[in-house]
């Protein structure tokens, strides 16, 4: 039954494009971005409405069973997930739609004699294949399923090349016969590099991993719009290509690395293992009542959070605290480093779950000239992002990275479990400055204490 | 639709997206990038039809699966956006938690 005519169709999918363009302009301000999902949404609903209308379908029942079974499993999840697990889910659903891609890549093969779209095929088979296995690893390293260490062994960089090549070659049999089997063994060989990709890479570098494949699922589902013919496919494809390629790049800066060094930094052996050395040098550490004096008597208090926070779930008590000290009339700010949490903005969105109004949440370009004149600046579960020694020291892992300027506070006050340096193992010079104090202890912990210690002042 | 017209589609598209992008302010990183993951879930539209075009069983089978894939990336990433969006909210919100008000109140009188 095709009821719509090409003219339609075409009209359809123009403006479930467009809707997808205004979902992501959405994002430019959280007052407009929720309304841009749901116009985003609407597109979606539009567009698959207007395939059901144009194409002659077999099958239909058992496709519309199909739809019932993938949302039924994905709306629930994605409703309950918790905020600290969306960089897990947010790699699962990106490895499942390459792995979609993949798939129609491969059933659509038989269907063409071109060569160009046989590349296409090619490209949609290979690329997709890469962004499922790689997702796949992704979501095992996050959800603690295993070791969040780079795995590497001896000739790693060998069988990776090994593989590479070995793709190239299937996809030139593909293109010249397409062979069926061929195209099998490619959708393998894209599996395994996938897998390859991802596992020398840190923990601390997942965040880049995830845009990283989200950009190329975004390319395998353009390139089986080429396959198809069909220009819904290319037009989203390519903006998600686009958002995931920019956000590569900025995280990759925010850490002051390069996204080549992140992915092949692990081949070489330089990898983010956090070291355990502790330093014995003295520091001061304090209580929580001294804390809170410092607190509650500053005019101008900054929040650092780190994803020490996170883990401890002590957002909610962090924004507590800055609700108690808001009602001193002190002025308040949470500043968010780019890299804090485990995927691009995931420490923004902890907060918001915390109620944090997002006038609150500064960027980091933003708030760095405002330490001058801040009395205390809070640290909590954070350490490389505010370590001078990204600016000093020229031989450290992060130099280069860009920092939040906390020295430049008149008080620092670190919430730290232990003296144990963060992800990049360089020790924090600032930790025995004068100008800081430490309380030691689990972040939730020491921040229910201070908030305790601040109301009773 | 012919190739060189879907060049043109694509090489706009690629200026279109990294326009409207880099705009997008680094507090919502996160939700970009959930929200970017559902839009290529329309991928489903490819799947819907090479699951109907299938008369081979086997071919249907990896055609729903396809669909089935699809679903889960397009709903789940659309509802867990929204889930997210939700929570960023402006400075003037009504009192949504008891312990906030309750703090307020309290530091207020002093």
């Amino acid at each position: 039954m095709t009821l719509l005519s090409p003219t339609w169709t075409a009209l359809l999918y123009l403006a479930a494009a467009a809707c997808f363009i205004l979902a992501l302009k959405g994002l430019s301000s959280p007052k407009s971005a929720r309304r841009g999902n749901l116009i985003g949404a609407f597109g979606a609903l539009v567009a698959v409405v207007a395939v059901f209308l144009s194409v002659k379908l077999d099958n239909i029942p058992w496709i519309l069973g199909a739809i019932v079974v993938g949302a039924g499993v994905a709306a629930p999840v994605a409703r309950r997930v918790q905020m600290t697990q969306m960089p897990q889910l947010v790699a699962l659903f990106n490895g499942v739609g390459g792995g979609a891609a993949a798939l129609v890549a491969l059933l659509e093969l038989p269907h063409t004699e071109d060569a160009w779209v046989r590349l296409a095929i090619v490209f949609t088979l290979l690329v997709g294949a890469v962004s499922f296995a790689g997702s796949a690893i992704t979501f095992a390293k996050l959800q603690g399923l295993m070791t969040t260490r780079p795995v590497t062994f001896p000739g790693l960089p060998v069988l990776m090349a090994v593989v590479l090549l070995a793709a190239v070659a299937a996809g030139a049999v593909v293109i010249a016969s397409g062979a069926p089997g061929w195209a099998l063994v490619l959708l393998v060989l894209g599996l395994g590099a996938g897998v390859l990709l991802v596992l020398p890479v840190g923990g601390a570098d997942v965040p880049i991993v995830i845009s990283l494949l989200n950009a190329f699922t975004g390319l395998a589902v353009a390139a089986s719009g080429l396959v198809l013919g069909n220009v819904l496919l290319v037009v989203a494809g390519t903006l998600v290509g686009a958002s995931g390629t920019i956000l590569t790049r900025a995280m990759a800066s925010a850490m002051g690395r390069s996204v080549a060094g992140i992915l092949f930094g692990a081949f070489k052996g330089g990898s983010t293992a956090g070291s355990t050395v502790v330093s014995e040098r003295p520091v001061r550490s304090s209580s929580a009542e001294d804390i809170a004096v410092l607190l509650g008597y500053a005019q101008r208090v900054i929040i650092v959070p780190g994803y020490g926070l996170a883990v401890a779930q002590g957002q909610h008590t962090a924004a507590e605290l800055a609700l108690a000290l808001e009602a001193r009339g002190i002025d308040v700010d949470f500043a968010i480093h780019p890299v804090a949490g485990r995927m691009p903005g995931h420490m923004n969105v902890l907060l918001a779950e915390a109620n944090v109004p997002y006038e609150s949440l500064k960027e980091m370009s933003d708030i760095n000239s405002e330490f001058k004149t801040t009395d205390v600046a809070l640290v909590v579960g954070a350490n490389d992002v505010v370590n001078p020694a990204a600016k000093t020291t020229s031989g450290s892992p992060i130099y280069g990275m860009p920092i939040l300027e906390v020295a430049d506070a008149r008080q620092v006050v670190f919430l730290k479990r232990s003296m144990r340096p963060g992800f990049a193992g360089v020790e924090n010079e600032l930790l025995y400055e004068p100008q800081t104090t430490l309380l030691f202890g689990d972040a939730k912990d020491s921040l229910t204490k201070v908030l305790g210690a601040v109301k009773a002042l | 639709m012919d190739g060189m017209s879907l060049l043109t589609i694509t090489v706009l598209a690629v200026f279109v997206g990294f326009e409207v992008v880099s705009k997008v302010s680094s507090t919502l990183h996160t939700p970009l990038m959930s929200g970017a993951n559902a839009i290529h879930g329309i991928i489903l539209v490819g799947a819907i039809i090479v699951a109907g075009q299938a008369s081979d069983p086997w071919i249907l089978a990896v055609g729903l699966l396809a669909v089935v894939l699809a679903t889960a990336n397009l709903v789940g990433g659309f509802v867990v956006t929204d889930r997210m969006l939700e929570m960023f909210r402006g400075r003037q919100r009504p009192p949504s938690s008891v312990d906030a008000g309750q703090a307020t109140g309290r530091e207020g009188r002093r």
